[in-house]
């Protein structure tokens, strides 16, 4: 037995705000999936505890999003009862984890657009936003600590570490583009104070990742060409499986607690 | 990556402005930043701390167990060292 998606009535608010919450789960369960599995105990409980973090502020997004949607649903809902189209996440979020390397990468750019982008949310006009940012933004700047780090040992370190770095970073790049576009649904929010206009934060975001990356010895990539597609539904063939298992317990038996 | 060659670290938290730091466990990492970011991960993730020493395993010097009759059984039998042969006059209170 299954049960069927729910249908959200995605307002420009709401739209917005499930486009963050969904970055945020997505994220948060893709470093779940590392949980036993990193290279060592000490970054298991690393990665943990900020996939558990991420997670901390779907939830608190979702339950905004539910409340601004008043149509009777939830942040389970959300999570569990959409498909892959209705979500909104970042392409960059549902990349696989691939190696260690990978992840870290993966992480680097979007606590490095996190952080910023927090930070300019705790001056939202929009009271909930402006609070769920103080909050994101202590956690958002401590993973891009830890993942910087972690950036410049694996490129300054063996030529092992260096060469799989470089090859997340190559591959990754082309998802970075989407970090900073906004679109028409956008536009009255980012004018009325509710939303930061991500365009505004791609200098210093630039300025952040180019200087990690020289001390770590790493290249950035020349090309500009980026994918996009996410923000409207349009995922790349990962996600549908991370929501299979994801979304399995709450299709197969609707409403289970325990 | 193994942890084998990957040097150990002895964690301290301090609780609270006022209390000693206190030996809490121990981990591994690559060097002392890392050691520190791993520190807060493992070891502050209930709000046990406010603040995070972390030491080189090997900076410790660390007394022999096999002297340890040398080293700690002379004061077993010096009780008199004890602040309790003191009668404390009721008005100090409780100390």
């Amino acid at each position: 037995m299954t049960v069927a998606s729910i249908k959200v009535t995605e307002s420009p608010l709401v739209l917005y705000v499930l486009r963050r919450a969904d970055d945020a789960l997505i994220l948060g369960h893709r470093l779940s999936e590392w949980c036993g599995h990193a290279p060592m105990m000490e970054e298991d409980m690393a990665l943990a505890n900020m996939g558990l973090d991420l997670i901390g502020q779907a939830r608190e997004l979702y339950t905004y999003a539910a409340k601004v949607e008043d149509a009777g649903n939830d942040e389970d809902k959300y999570a569990y009862l959409r498909d892959v189209r209705q979500y909104r996440n970042l392409l960059l979020v549902e990349q696989p984890n691939g190696d260690f390397a990978r992840t870290i990468v993966r992480q680097f750019f979007y606590s490095a657009f996190a952080d910023l982008y927090w930070r300019a949310m705790m001056k939202s006009k929009d009271e909930t936003l402006a609070a769920i940012a103080a909050k994101s933004e202590k956690e958002s700047a401590y993973h891009l600590r830890h993942t910087s780090e972690w950036m410049i040992r694996l490129g300054d370190g063996t030529d092992e570490s260096h060469r799989r770095a470089q090859t997340a970073i190559d591959d990754l790049w082309a998802f970075t583009g989407e970090l900073f576009h906004a679109d028409q649904s956008d536009a009255g929010l980012i004018s009325a104070g509710v939303a930061t206009d991500p365009e505004s934060l791609r200098d210093r975001w630039i300025d952040t990742v180019s200087n990690v990356l020289s001390v770590a010895t790493l290249k950035r990539p020349a090309s500009d060409w980026m994918q996009k597609g996410g923000r409207t539904g349009n995922h790349t063939e990962h996600l549908g499986h991370l929501l299979s298992e994801l979304q399995s317990m709450q299709r197969t038996f609707p409403g289970a607690t325990w | 990556m193994t942890t084998q060659n990957i040097q150990l670290w002895e964690v301290f938290i301090r609780s609270r402005n006022g209390l000693a730091h206190k030996h809490v466990g121990s981990l591994h990492a690559v060097d002392a930043t890392l050691a520190l970011q791993a520190a807060r991960d493992i070891y502050t993730r209930r709000g046990e701390g406010l603040s995070i020493w972390v030491v080189p395993s090997n900076a410790i010097v660390a007394s022999d167990p096999a002297e340890k009759g040398m080293m700690f059984e002379p004061a077993m039998s010096k009780i008199y060292r004890h602040p309790t042969f003191y009668d404390v006059p009721d008005e100090v209170g409780h100390m």
